[in-house]
């Protein structure tokens, strides 16, 4: 079997190992030990408790709602949960740390293995395996672009409860671990436990990366930290792959480091050397009791939780008839997954699901808006897909009227029948016109007659010249009768 | 009358509700002699006009008959606890001139009684010490002296909240206690010294030293007022994740005299090498006088005793090494600059911190260090857990301990400070009780040659402050001990 992840090199054929550790910011409207609120974009140091900056004599205190986010997306990633588990301080000094420690958990985390499938090219699912995932706090931000010789603080973030979700290192490409980080981000999204911005932050992967020769044990990694955004992975997976492959087949050796991607020029440098990592004298937070929860606690979050990405996906294509890759795209984002089953109730799925990719999706990629800013309502589309079954009008013309409604917006949007009769986009399914067109584009081309007679594939030629002349009103299918039998080509 | 300064807080509260006297009266008295005794430098901050304004409204509240537990009682506050609006420095040079915008629950809870602030008290830097003579302030004198005179140590960490009770500088003080720091220190003036279980009070608003082993507690005249305190100080707090939501009883409910039928567990392990016969003696007596008040005798044994210490030595510096890290000079307290922020950091800490504050740290931060860890932190707690697990089985033949509080009387200022194993063994007797998290009291029973004070050690069973005070009771009943410090100190 060949392995088309395999890069080649000047010596032969190397396999990427990747394993990431992403960091998902947990949905509440409180800090993790504390009780400052986590909104997005505040003006600098607003958002801090006594806590959070680390004033003497304060204490942490559990934020239930983000234990209760973080067993949800364990149940989702399939996965154990522990209900006892044990926070740790992770120690070193850096500004934007006020307790000189990060509060994390080492040893115990809250959740142990769960599988995530993610979706490839041409349908095809693998499945990559969970190690851990565990809580902890983020850190605050240092500024120094504020003053010409002094750095700031912002301790905004401080405290601010992130899930770190480590997988093992299962993905062997660049599209393996963007399809990887797409479908977490889809089934925190699904599961209301991280918003999954990543432009924002609540999203960001540290990626580790190793090359070897197809068979051989694993080789040296480098972790890349702090990507931030899909198409960063991709580039940085890249380029640290093929410098390690470089300075391999140089004859020389991979050094253990953590490195950082830089975005302008798409290349990732060195941050610190293993020998110059810190120790961070991990030990059981003092402040804080062992984290235990009771079986009924997590059966409670168990029976609340949504349909996942992979259920919603089987129930399209079973209930649907969908295939299997329409199906993955319509439930990247459960939104989308709503607007097409609106869209589709009651009517032909598979219609539905062609207009709500090719017309719905495109439209909006294009215009840069979100499904909730949809001009066209799913109500709309549905009608627009009912007039395409009747007959009312051809394909052609009906993602000329989506896009009529489209540029109409919300506002004036008129559904689409009005805008097929105001435009008079009826088809014409009256043989006697058709059959006039048809006469005419015969008369008009002998030689091409002649042509088709030979080869009937020609016919086709005939038929968009026909549809061309009545202005993609005419049916198609009737078109394509009439054609064959005036140049009696049929069976 | 007797002096206002002499009454103790039972007769004090007593005196305030029957208007013997007002709360300022009472409150002035005592800033008066606090003002007098700068040579003990028991405190570190005096707080005159505040004292005055709380002893006012008390007096209000006496008037319209609505005076609660502590109305109008003056009180010192050791520096460890932050008080809003009045500097606190847990006498570190890092914490400058530290002045917190919130009120630790336990002074909170004190504040809502009715009591006043009369100041905050010296205790060694953080709490790291038993002598009281790594403070930022300087040494605290212990008001009780020898026949040579010589300057004594109060004892420590809470050696600003023992010496002003034993110098009647304070009707009561509150204290904290790490691994013996309210114990030794009553011992070493004549006062009582209770360590509640961990959990009793919050520790929220307290500078922590080691937070699965701090505990704040009470310094009082009498087995009598440390009850009235703890009823005060102790609460469940939701801020502190260590708190215990269990109501609290009224200790001095508990104080009946009664002590029938209760055992009191004498442990063989603590008859440690070279102890002064005296105090061999001192507990010995003790055991009489609970057995002619009733009490039935039990010997036990808590075999792992004697790696106490080392565990404590490794899991206190370890935790104080991760809980000192916020002093960075970032956002409050000392900042020293520095070519960059690694040398800022540095040259703030190194400068900030006091010896015994930067020894620990490193031993702490030694013993949590990658390859040394297992050895050392892992293996401590494991010494932890099988000291719990003495008492535990102790506990199912008794229902008290009864220990030396310390293995000597008060030594002289310098005499141990440049030996900091010598130091250590102050609390061979008291660390069990923190590393175990048990309530722990220390009762005055008598003097020694020199004609210093000696505790006894009452240890109670988790939450079991009832029993101990009672014994405690019948032990201070008993033991008699009405010597006092005389007033040598008094610029008066």
């Amino acid at each position: 079997m060949t392995n088309k992840n395999l890069i080649a090199g000047a010596t032969g054929d190397w396999e990427i190992v990747l394993g990431l550790e992403v960091h998902a910011q947990v949905s509440s409207n409180a800090k993790l030990f504390s009780g400052a609120a986590t909104e997005f974009g505040a003006e600098p140091n607003t958002q801090v408790s006594l806590v959070d900056a680390a004033m003497p004599g304060m204490l942490p205190v559990i934020n239930q709602k983000c234990v209760e986010q973080a067993v949800r997306t364990g149940l989702g990633l399939k996965a154990q949960i522990n209900n006892y588990s044990v926070f740790d301080r992770k120690n070193y000094f850096y500004p934007d740390l006020p307790q000189g420690y990060q509060i994390s958990q080492f040893q115990q985390p809250i959740v142990g293995e769960g599988v995530i499938d993610i979706d490839l090219d041409g349908g095809e699912v693998k499945t990559v395996r969970i190690e851990r995932l565990h809580l902890e706090q983020d850190a605050g931000k240092s500024l120094h672009d504020q003053h010409p010789n002094m750095s700031f603080v912002d301790l905004n973030r401080s405290g601010v409860a992130l899930m770190e979700i480590v997988s093992y290192p299962d993905m062997r490409s660049a599209a393996e671990a963007q399809a990887y980080v797409k479908k977490l981000r889809a089934i925190l999204r699904y599961l209301g436990t991280c918003d999954g911005n990543m432009e924002q932050g609540s999203l960001r992967a540290d990626v580790n990366v190793s090359v070897r020769r197809p068979g051989d044990p694993l080789g040296t990694r480098c972790e890349i930290k702090n990507v931030n955004s899909i198409r960063f992975i991709g580039q940085a997976i890249e380029h640290e792959a093929r410098r390690q492959i470089d300075i391999i087949e140089d004859g020389g050796s991979i050094a253990q480091e953590t490195r950082l991607f830089d975005p302008k020029n798409g290349e990732t440098r060195s941050m610190r050397s293993k020998e110059e990592a810190h120790d961070y004298r991990y030990f059981p937070d003092p402040d804080l009791l062992p984290l235990s929860f009771s079986q009924e606690f997590v059966d409670t979050i168990a029976a609340s939780l949504p349909e996942l990405p992979d259920d919603k996906k089987a129930r399209f294509i079973a209930d649907y008839g969908l295939s299997p890759y329409d199906a993955s795209v319509l439930v990247s984002e459960g939104e989308n997954a709503d607007f097409f089953e609106a869209a589709a109730a009651g009517r032909d799925a598979k219609a539905t699901a062609n207009m709500v990719i090719g017309s719905v999706f495109a439209g909006l990629n294009k215009a840069g808006l979100s499904i909730s800013e949809s001009p066209v309502s799913a109500e709309q589309v549905g009608q627009l897909v009912d007039l395409q079954s009747n007959d009312t009008v051809s394909s052609r013309i009906a993602k000329e009227v989506f896009e009529l409604m489209f540029e109409e917006g919300p506002d004036q949007g008129k559904d689409p029948a009005v805008i097929v009769e105001e435009k008079g986009l009826k088809q014409v399914t009256d043989t006697g016109a058709i059959e006039a067109a048809v006469d005419e584009v015969i008369q008009a081309n002998p030689d091409k007659v002649e042509q088709a007679r030979e080869r009937p594939k020609m016919a086709g030629w005939f038929v968009g010249q026909v549809m061309q002349a009545t202005g993609g009103k005419a049916n198609p299918q009737a078109v394509n009768k009439l054609v064959m039998q005036k140049l009696g080509l049929e069976e | 009358m007797s002096k206002l300064t002499d009454l103790n807080l039972a007769e004090a509260r007593d005196g305030l509700r029957d208007k013997q006297f007002s709360a300022r009266e009472l409150t002035q008295a005592h800033i008066d002699r606090v003002a007098a005794a700068e040579k003990l430098n028991a405190y570190v901050l005096q707080t005159p006009e505040k004292a005055l304004e709380m002893a006012d409204a008390s007096d209000a509240k006496i008037a319209q008959g609505e005076a609660r537990p502590l109305e109008g009682i003056p009180l010192g506050i050791k520096d460890l606890f932050c008080t809003k609006g009045v500097r606190t420095t847990a006498c570190s040079h890092i914490l400058a001139e530290f002045t917190p915008p919130y009120e630790s629950t336990v002074t909170g809870n004190l504040w809502a009684d009715g009591a006043v602030m009369l100041g905050k008290l010296n205790n060694d830097e953080f709490a790291m010490g038993s002598s009281n003579e790594t403070s930022r302030f300087g040494a605290v004198i212990n008001p009780w002296r020898g026949a040579d005179q010589k300057h004594l140590v109060p004892g420590g960490s809470s050696g600003g909240s023992s010496s002003a009770v034993a110098a009647r500088l304070g009707i009561a003080a509150t204290a904290t206690d790490t691994g013996g720091s309210i114990r030794q220190p009553a011992a070493f003036t004549g006062t009582v010294g209770l360590k509640p279980t961990y959990g009793r009070c919050s520790r929220w608003g307290v500078v922590a030293f080691a937070s699965s082993l701090d505990q704040a507690g009470p310094i009082t005249q009498t087995v009598r007022d440390a009850a009235i305190m703890l009823s005060s100080m102790a609460s469940y707090d939701a801020k502190d994740s260590t708190s215990v939501n269990l109501t609290v009883p009224d200790y001095e409910a508990a104080l009946t005299g009664d002590i029938k039928g209760l055992r009191v567990g004498i442990p063989a392990e603590y008859r440690v090498d070279n102890m002064p016969s005296e105090i061999e003696a001192l507990w010995q007596q003790g055991i009489d006088w609970l057995t002619e008040a009733g009490a039935e005798i039990v010997d036990i044994s808590l075999p792992h005793t004697k790696y106490a210490l080392p565990a404590y030595y490794i899991i206190a510096p370890a935790e104080a090494s991760s809980n000192l890290a916020r002093y960075d000079g970032v956002r409050y307290g000392m900042r020293v600059a520095g070519k960059d922020i690694d040398d800022m950091y540095a040259s703030t800490r190194a400068a900030g911190f006091g010896d015994e504050v930067i020894r620990r740290i490193m031993i702490g931060t030694y013993a949590l260090s990658a390859g040394y860890y297992d050895a050392y932190y892992v293996k401590a707690l494991q010494v932890r857990r099988l000291i719990a697990e003495d008492f535990t089985k102790a506990y199912e033949k008794c229902d008290v301990v009864l220990t030396p509080t310390t293995p000597s009387s008060a030594f002289a200022i310098g005499e141990k400070s440049d030996d900091p194993l010598e130091m250590y063994l102050n609390d061979v007797f008291t660390v069990t009780g923190n590393l175990a998290g048990l309530p722990g009291i220390s009762v005055p029973a008598g003097v020694d040659a020199k004609g210093l004070p000696l505790g006894l050690q009452l240890i109670g069973k988790t939450f079991g402050e009832e029993d101990l005070l009672r014994v405690a009771g019948v032990l201070e009943t008993a033991a008699q001990f009405t010597a006092r410090a005389d007033d040598w100190w008094s610029a008066e």
